[in-house]
C-alpha cells in the first residue's frame, strides 16, 4: 500500500492524531514501567540510587519519543526502515571497533552523549527492515526462494556481527525476531518446518564441535548450557545464578515474602538482580500472584499488539505492529524461561522493567511504531 | 509500487490469519511459563524457601562461660575474666598485609606475633577469624572499634578468658587451660568428645589438673546463635539464640591459706606436702614446689619462661605430691609392724635384739644406727625406728604379707582424685618382681622392702592417706572435690579390717618418735594443751655411698651433691588423742626425715589445726624463738586475697 492509497483512505492529521493513540496499549507500557521502578526501588534496599533515578529519567525520554515516533506518519518509517537498518549495522560493524569491553562481551558503543548497545537497536530495525520488505514485495512472490532467501541474508547479516561480540542473547531474538515477521508476512510454512528440522541438525552439530578445533560456541557458552541442563555440577560457580535465581523464585509462594522482604535479592544471593534477574526479585516479593501480574500487562500489551494489527489495512504498518509484538514477547518469555530454569542464562533482559538505557529506550520507540501505525492506519471513510 | 486491491486483501487476510497463529502460540508459551511458575511458586515453594533460609541463615556457637573452681570455703581458684580481642577475617580483610599494617598503627604487635597471625591467616579458610590480638586494654580495643571501618574484616570482640587468682598456689591442683589441640583430639583425653565446641579454633580446654579432669563438668553447653548472612557471609543480623548451658561451678576441699601456707613454707626446696582430714578425706592442701604461674599458659607462655621451666633441675612442672614416688624409707615401718601384729608373728612387747645388724648368708642388713639399739619391744622400734627389727618381722611376715597391708592403707593404689598423672606407686610381691625383674624374690628384698626401701615406693598423697587411716582405723578415701551445697554429712568410711588394738600399738609408737626423748623427731614435737602430734621420719635412699666415696671422706649425706642426697620423708597425724589432720611431707634430696621433713610438717599440721599462725606456746619453749622468726619471715599472701567469691550452683 502506498501513499495515493491514503488519499482514499480517513487518517487522522493534526494534534488530533493524539486521540487515535493505542491509548490502552500507553498505559500498560508505563504500567509495566512502574512495576520496573518499584522492583528497582526495592533491590537497592529502599532507595531510589542508584537504579530508580536514572530508570525515571530514561523512561520520560523514552516516553517523549514514543510520542514523536508515533506522531510521524508510518509511511515515514517506512521509507527510512532500509535507512535505519543500515545505520545500524553500521554501528555494529563499528562496535567491533570501538565498543567497550563490559562484563567480557563487547557490547557496548559510547556516542558522547548516551551509551548505546547497537545489538538492541537492531532488534527493532531488523524488523521495520522485514516489514518494509514485505510491504515492498509483490505477495505472489513471497513463498519463492530467491524472495526467501533475500530476508534470511538479512537476518543473518547482524546475527553473525552480534554473534561475534559475542551476545548469544541477542542472536537468538534477531533470529527468531526475524523469522516471526517471515512467518506473518505469509512465507510458506514448509520453510519453517526445515529450518526446524535443520536447527536440530545444527544444535547436534554444536555439540560434536565441542572440544574439537572447529567448536562452534564459546566454552563459556557451553558451560552455560551445561548448568542449565544441570544446576547443580557447579553450584557455587556456573549453576549458582540459576540455582540461585531458582531458590528466589520458588522461595516466593503464592503472594511473596512481601515488599522488600526477599532475603535472596536484599542479601546479594541474586546476582544480576536489578537486570536480567529481576524478574525472580519480583516472584520472591510478591509471589506467584505478582508474577502473573506482570505477565498478564505483557499479555495485554501483545493482545492490543496483534488486535491493532489484525484491524490495519496498511501491510507495513500491520507487519511491523506483529514483528514489535513478537521481539517484545521474545524478551520476556526468553528472560522468564530463563530465569526460572526452563533456558540457559543468555543475558536477555525482562522488557521495561529491567535496568538497562539502551533496551528502555529502543522499547519506547518500537512502542512509538506501534502507536504511529495504529494512529495512521487506513480507516474506510465514513 | 502499485498493488491491486485483490492483492491487498490477500495480503491483510495472511497477515491476520498469521497473526492470529503468532497470538495463539504466544498464549500457548505464556501458559507453559504459568504453568512452570505454579510448579515452583505453589507446589515446591516450601522446598525453595527452606533453600533460601539455608542460605541465608548460619549457625554459630555460643561458647559457655566456664565453670569456676572455689576453694572449700567459696575463694574462687579459677574464674573467667573479660578479654577483648580483635579477630580477623581474611576473605572480608582484601589485602591482609595492609589491613595489619594499619592495625599496627593502633596498637603495637611485637613482629614475631604478626608473623605467627600471618601463617595462621594462611593456614585457615579465608572465612575463619583468625585472632589477631588478644587481652587489650579498653582503649586499645575501643579505638579499634572506633576505627572499624577503614579495617576491612578486622572485628573487636569480647571473649572469657581463664584467670587464676592465686597463680603458683594451685598450678598443679587445678592446673590450666589452653587451646585445643589436634593432639588433644586426636590421642589425647578429647578424643572420644564429640563436642562441636572443640571444633572452635583455640578453644579453651583443660590442659593439666582439676580444669582437665572435670573439663566435662566445667565446659557447659554450647550455646547456638542464629544469624543471618549474606551472599558474601557477612552477618546481617541476628534472627535469634538459643542459649546454652554455663559449666558447673566446682567447689574443691582445699583450704587456700593452707594451700598458700604449705606453697611458702616448701619453699624453693623441691618438695611436697599432701594434708588430708583425717575423717572425711578430704584433701586440705595438696602442695608441690617450686611451683609455676598457670596464668602464663592460658595467656600463651614464652619459649625463654618454658624453657626455664622444663631445664630447673627442681622440676616445677612435676606435681610432686600426687605424680611423684619414692621410697617410702622408714615411713612403711607402720606397715610392716602391722602386718606383723596381724598375723602374729610378733608380740607387742616382744622383744627383738639389734645388735647394729642382721645377718643374711655372709651379707649384713645395717641398722641406721651402726651400734646397734639393743634388745626392744615394736613401740621402740617405731620410736627410734630401729631397721634390724623391722628386717626380723618383715623375714617373719613375708612380703605378700606386708603388701597386702600396703595396699589396705592405701599405697599401691591410683586414688580417684581429679588430679593429673596421679600416680599408684608400688607394693611389690613375688610376682611381680618375677613379671618386671625377672627373677625370683629374695629373702633380702623383703628385708629392703620391710623398711621401705628397695622395691617400694609411694607418692606423698598415698603416705597421708596411709596415715590417715592408721590414725583413724577407717577406710578413709581422698577427696578433692567437695558438693557444692553442704548436704547431709558425708557417711564414716568403713573401718579398716584391723584389730584397733594393733593399730594402737602402732600409733603409741607414732606418739613416741615426736614425744618420747628418743623419739627421733623429738626435736619437732607440739607441746600445746591437749595437742600431741605423732609421726613418722622416714629417709629414702637415692643411692648408696659408695665405697670410693667413704674413701674420699664422704661418709654424710650432706657432702653429696644435691641430686644425689637422700629424700626426707615424714608423716604425722595430729592431735593424738582425736586426729584430725593428717599431713605428708617429701623433701627431695633434702636429707633426713627428722632434721628437713619433720619441722615443715609440724608447721603445716598446726596451721591447720588452728586455722591460721598457731601461737608460739605450741612449740617447745626453746625453738620460740626460731619459729617466731620464721613465722614473721613467711612471705605469705595477704589474708584480704582469700575473699570468699559468691558460689553459683
Amino acid at each position: 500500500m502506498s501513499y495515493l492509497e491514503y488519499t482514499v483512505r480517513r487518517v487522522p492529521t493534526g494534534p488530533a492524531k493524539v486521540l487515535y493513540l493505542n491509548w490502552p496499549l500507553l498505559v500498560l507500557v508505563a504500567t509495566a514501567a512502574a512495576i520496573g521502578f518499584v522492583m528497582l526501588y526495592s533491590v537497592a534496599g529502599g532507595s531510589m540510587s542508584p537504579w530508580v533515578e536514572p530508570q525515571l529519567k530514561r523512561f520520560a525520554v523514552g516516553m517523549v519519543l514514543m510520542l514523536g515516533v508515533a506522531m510521524v506518519p508510518i509511511w515515514f518509517w517506512r521509507n527510512v526502515s532500509g535507512l535505519a537498518f543500515g545505520v545500524s549495522l553500521l554501528l555494529l560493524v563499528g562496535v567491533e571497533f570501538f565498543g567497550d569491553v563490559r562484563m567480557g562481551a563487547q557490547r557496548w558503543i559510547d556516542l558522547g552523549v548516551i551509551r548505546l548497545q547497537p545489538s538492541e537497536l537492531t532488534k527493532i530495525t531488523l524488523v521495520m527492515m522485514l516489514a518494509a520488505y514485505y510491504d515492498w514485495l509483490d505477495i505472489r512472490k513471497v513463498s519463492r526462494p530467491l524472495w526467501v532467501a533475500i530476508p534470511v541474508l538479512l537476518i543473518l547479516l547482524p546475527t553473525a556481527l552480534v554473534l561475534t561480540q559475542p551476545d548469544l542473547g541477542t542472536a537468538i531474538l534477531l533470529v527468531a525476531g526475524g523469522g516471526i515477521v517471515m512467518f506473518v508476512a505469509g512465507v510458506h510454512w514448509l520453510y519453517f518446518a526445515s529450518v526446524f528440522a535443520a536447527a536440530g541438525g545444527l544444535v547436534t552439530t554444536v555439540f560434536w564441535s565441542r572440544g574439537t578445533s572447529w567448536q562452534l560456541l564459546k566454552d563459556y557458552q557451553f558451560r552455560r548450557i551445561d548448568t542449565f541442563l544441570n544446576p547443580d555440577i557447579d553450584p557455587l560457580d556456573a549453576g549458582y545464578h540459576i540455582t540461585q535465581a531458582k531458590i528466589a523464585l520458588g522461595s516466593g509462594g503464592w503472594t511473596g515474602r512481601g515488599f522488600m522482604q526477599g532475603t535472596q535479592s536484599r542479601l546479594n544471593f541474586l546476582p544480576e538482580k536489578h537486570t536480567d534477574f529481576i524478574f525472580t526479585t519480583l516472584a520472591e516479593e510478591f509471589g506467584f500472584v505478582g508474577g502473573m501480574g506482570l505477565l498478564a500487562i505483557y499479555a495485554l500489551i501483545i493482545f492490543f499488539c496483534i488486535a491493532s494489527a489484525l484491524g490495519n489495512q496498511n501491510r507495513y504498518g500491520a507487519i511491523l505492529t506483529l514483528g514489535i509484538a513478537a521481539a517484545f514477547f521474545l524478551f520476556f518469555a526468553v528472560n522468564m524461561s530463563m530465569v526460572m530454569g526452563l533456558a540457559p542464562v543468555v543475558g536477555v533482559p525482562l522488557p521495561l522493567v529491567s535496568y538497562g538505557g539502551s533496551a528502555m529506550l529502543v522499547l519506547m520507540v518500537a512502542f512509538g511504531l506501534a502507536q504511529s501505525a495504529h494512529i495512521h492506519r487506513p480507516r474506510t471513510r465514513a | 509500487m502499485r498493488r491491486t486491491p485483490k492483492d491487498t486483501a490477500e495480503g491483510a487476510r495472511i497477515v491476520n490469519r498469521r497473526g492470529l497463529i503468532l497470538g495463539g502460540a504466544m498464549a500457548a508459551f505464556s501458559g507453559l511459563l504459568i504453568a512452570r511458575m505454579r510448579f515452583m511458586q505453589v507446589e515446591q515453594a516450601d522446598e525453595f524457601r527452606l533453600l533460601a533460609d539455608e542460605n541465608r541463615i548460619n549457625i554459630r556457637l555460643v561458647p559457655p562461660s566456664r565453670g569456676l573452681i572455689f576453694d572449700r570455703r567459696g575463694v574462687p581458684l579459677a574464674e573467667n575474666e573479660q578479654n577483648y580481642r580483635v579477630v580477623l577475617v581474611r576473605e572480608d580483610a582484601g589485602d591482609v598485609g595492609e589491613v595489619l599494617a594499619r592495625l599496627q598503627r593502633i596498637i603495637h604487635l611485637p613482629e614475631e606475633d604478626l608473623q605467627k597471625v600471618r601463617e595462621e591467616i594462611e593456614r585457615r579458610s579465608p572465612f575463619v577469624p583468625v585472632t589477631v590480638a588478644d587481652r587489650l586494654s579498653w582503649e586499645a580495643f575501643s579505638e579499634i572499634a572506633v576505627n572499624a571501618p577503614a579495617l576491612p574484616g578486622v572485628a573487636p570482640e569480647v571473649g572469657q578468658s581463664r584467670i587464676y587468682p592465686l597463680d603458683q598456689d594451685f598450678a598443679h591442683v587445678v592446673g590450666y587451660v589452653g587451646p585445643v589441640s589436634d593432639y588433644d583430639l586426636t590421642e589425647g583425653y578429647l578424643s572420644e568428645d564429640t563436642d562441636p565446641l572443640l571444633q572452635i579454633p583455640k578453644f579453651q580446654v583443660g590442659k593439666t589438673g582439676v580444669e582437665a579432669k572435670m573439663e566435662h563438668d566445667l565446659r557447659g553447653q554450647a550455646g547456638t546463635r542464629r544469624i543471618e548472612v549474606n551472599a558474601q557471609g557477612r552477618v546481617m543480623r541476628e534472627l535469634g539464640r538459643i542459649s546454652g548451658r554455663a559449666g558447673d561451678n566446682i567447689r574443691l576441699t582445699v583450704d587456700s591459706a593452707l594451700q598458700n601456707y604449705v606453697q611458702v613454707r616448701l619453699g624453693e626446696e623441691s618438695a611436697s606436702a599432701v594434708v588430708m582430714d583425717c575423717e572425711s578425706g578430704d584433701l586440705l592442701a595438696v602442695g608441690s614446689a617450686p611451683s609455676f604461674d598457670p596464668n602464663k599458659f592460658v595467656r600463651g607462655i614464652s619459649v625463654a619462661d618454658y624453657r626455664a621451666l622444663l631445664e630447673n633441675d627442681h622440676r616445677p612442672l612435676h606435681n610432686k605430691s600426687v605424680q611423684g614416688t619414692y621410697p617410702p624409707g622408714s615411713t612403711f615401718k607402720m606397715v610392716t609392724a602391722l602386718a606383723a601384729l596381724e598375723h602374729g608373728v610378733v608380740e607387742p612387747d616382744e622383744t627383738i635384739f639389734c645388735g647394729g645388724y642382721k645377718e643374711l648368708g655372709n651379707r649384713r642388713f645395717h641398722c641406721w644406727r651402726r651400734g646397734g639399739h639393743g634388745r626392744l619391744p615394736l613401740v621402740n622400734a617405731l620410736e627410734q625406728s630401729c631397721d634390724v627389727y623391722f628386717y626380723e618381722i618383715a623375714e617373719r611376715v613375708g612380703i605378700e604379707n606386708i603388701s597386702a597391708m600396703a595396699r589396705k592403707l592405701g599405697l599401691g593404689e591410683r586414688h580417684d582424685i581429679p588430679m593429673s598423672a596421679v600416680a599408684s606407686g608400688l607394693t611389690p610381691t613375688k610376682a611381680w618382681k618375677r613379671e618386671n625383674r625377672d627373677t625370683d624374690w629374695l629373702i633380702g628384698d623383703t628385708f629392703n622392702s620391710g623398711i621401705g626401701q628397695g622395691f617400694v615406693l609411694a607418692s606423698p598423697l598415698q603416705l597421708a592417706v596411709m596415715t590417715a587411716r592408721i590414725a583413724s582405723g577407717r577406710a578413709v578415701a581422698p577427696r578433692l572435690v567437695r558438693p557444692l551445697d553442704a548436704g547431709e554429712p558425708d557417711p564414716e568410711a568403713p573401718l579398716l579390717d584391723i584389730d584397733p588394738a594393733h593399730l594402737r600399738f602402732v600409733r603409741e609408737g607414732m606418739y613416741a618418735v615426736t614425744n618420747s626423748a628418743r623419739g627421733t623427731a623429738r626435736a619437732s614435737r607440739v607441746v600445746a594443751d591437749g595437742i600431741r602430734m605423732a609421726g613418722k621420719t622416714g629417709t629414702s635412699q637415692v643411692r648408696n655411698i659408695t665405697a670410693a666415696e667413704r674413701a674420699a671422706g664422704v661418709t654424710r649425706n650432706e657432702d653429696l651433691p644435691w641430686d644425689r642426697r637422700d629424700h626426707a620423708l615424714f608423716v604425722s597425724y595430729a592431735p593424738h588423742d582425736a586426729p584430725k589432720i593428717a599431713c605428708s611431707v617429701v623433701v627431695e634430696h633434702g636429707g633426713g626425715g627428722s632434721a628437713v621433713a619433720a619441722p615443715i610438717a609440724r608447721d603445716i599440721v598446726l596451721q591447720a589445726l588452728y586455722g591460721g599462725t598457731p601461737p608460739l606456746d605450741a612449740y617447745p619453749t626453746s625453738q620460740r624463738g626460731t619459729i617466731r622468726t620464721r613465722q614473721d619471715e613467711l612471705p605469705l599472701r595477704d589474708p584480704s586475697s582469700f575473699s570468699i567469691g559468691r558460689i553459683r550452683a
